[in-house]
């Protein structure tokens, strides 16, 4: 049992949908650890790099030629934030990864401006991952992660990397940014698994 | 092996007004096991019935035993800041967790010079980082650049009035300038950086807090003056407004 606190009322809100320790925002807060990036679109390029070393590359024009699609979803920062009904646009993981060929079963995603983050490899496929370039239907911006962002919607919002630049697959974890800061390995909302040790 | 951070009670030992809306609380939390400035705590607060809020606020100094302080400021329609600023009184119990946070932090032992540059409420860890930078005795040289509304926003007023060799402060009034004030109210501009922070050359370490408009211009003309992005830090917190 928790202590209480005295005179403490709370303020409680509709609905049951969100985890624990969360609450509900209507503006979508910015959080990063440095200035944010400025990547031109004819430089960017989102890669995978193999377990083997093989590499496969996608230009911007490559990366919107492949299908789309717009996933709405909720969103829950480990700052205690939580956004419903996201929507985005963006192409799946599934479509990168169809040739991909790997037995990894890691990925460390990884950002222009330096950033890492890491997750198992499963968690980024079967539909459960996005790479999106837009937010709300329009072009997404750069204090969000533009010109494209991981969306991994069933983590913390730090594994949706934002100026998302590749992802290294390993037969072994490897922790990233926040992950080596004290934060938590996996990372599920739902469990509150918000550092290291929860 | 792993320490988990356990929920720990807090009792609330003395609190202190900053300004009309933030009070600074002092808060005696058995075992707290020491932490870095620019760290943080989660704060829970449970009601009667058992329902429960956390919010993340930033540790305003260095501890002092099992003793720690945040500086909360309202804001307005909040569910927990109200009551951590109005309702809490002395003997009171909360819930801490923490130290949370190991990037945005400063350890006495570094040698680079410290630009901190602070919007509002954003002086809090930052202010940490001055308080510990006096009690380890250390001559790394500190520059603070604080926009602020007006003077009746400004945290830590008396504190950080004593001067304190080795540390300059520049206030930069963003609504307000006092009477005789040199720089008309504004932005913090590029020239304020330039005149208030450190050469890029020199290398030193950034630190910059405050609401994400204000980080997001400073960290920006930071780059433009020539700082390397890896020695810039960031930490903000609101909406982008877009």
């Amino acid at each position: 049992m928790s202590i209480v606190s005295r005179g403490f009322r709370g303020r409680r809100r509709e609905g049951g949908d969100l985890p624990p320790g969360q609450y509900l925002v209507e503006d979508f807060p910015v959080l990063s650890a440095g200035p944010t990036p400025r990547v031109p679109l004819d430089r960017w390029e989102f890669a995978i790099d193999t377990e083997a070393e093989q590499t496969h590359r996608w230009s911007w024009e490559e990366f919107m030629a492949l299908p789309m699609q717009t996933p709405t979803v909720d969103i829950h920062c480990v700052t205690k934030w939580s956004k419903l009904g996201t929507t985005w646009e963006g192409v799946s993981l599934d479509v990168f990864f169809e040739d991909v060929e790997t037995a990894a079963e890691y990925a460390l995603v990884y950002s222009y401006g330096g950033y890492t983050t890491n997750l198992p490899l499963e968690d980024l496929l079967d539909g459960k991952a996005w790479i999106v370039h837009s937010f709300d239907g329009e072009e997404l911006a750069p204090q969000h992660g533009g010109p494209a962002r991981l969306i991994v919607p069933h983590l913390y919002f730090w594994k949706s990397a934002k100026w998302v630049r590749g992802i290294r697959l390993l037969n072994e974890d490897w922790p990233g940014f926040w992950e080596t800061a004290g934060y938590h390995n996996y990372g599920d909302p739902w469990r509150e698994q918000r550092y290291e040790g929860d | 092996m792993r320490r988990r951070l356990a929920w720990q009670a807090a009792r609330l030992h003395e609190i202190r007004a900053e300004t009309a809306t933030a009070r600074t609380l002092v808060l005696d939390v058995p075992g707290w096991p020491g932490h870095l400035a620019g760290q943080h705590v989660d704060v829970r607060l449970t009601a009667d019935d058992g329902y429960t809020a956390q919010r993340s606020y930033s540790l305003a100094a260095p501890a002092d035993g099992d003793r720690i302080e945040v500086t909360v400021e309202t804001v307005p329609d909040g569910e927990v800041s109200p009551y951590l600023t109005e309702v809490i009184e002395p003997g009171d119990q909360v819930e801490i967790r923490g130290p949370v946070g190991g990037w945005f932090v400063w350890r006495p032992e570094s040698k680079a010079p410290v630009l901190l540059v602070g919007g509002g409420s954003g002086i809090v860890p930052l202010m940490a980082m001055i308080r510990v930078r006096r009690q380890a005795d250390s001559r790394v040289p500190f520059r603070l650049l604080y926009s602020l509304r007006d003077e009746d926003h400004r945290y830590y007023a008396a504190e950080l009035r004593r001067p304190e060799p080795g540390l300059d402060i520049t206030y930069l009034y963003s609504r307000t300038s006092p009477p005789g004030s040199a720089r008309p109210a504004g932005r913090l501009t590029v020239a304020d950086l330039a005149e208030g922070g450190w050469p890029a050359d020199f290398a030193p370490d950034c630190y910059v807090c405050g609401p994400t408009g204000f980080v997001e211009a400073a960290a920006d003309l930071l780059l433009t003056l020539g700082h390397a992005p890896e020695r810039i830090r960031t930490e903000r917190f609101g909406p982008t407004g877009d």
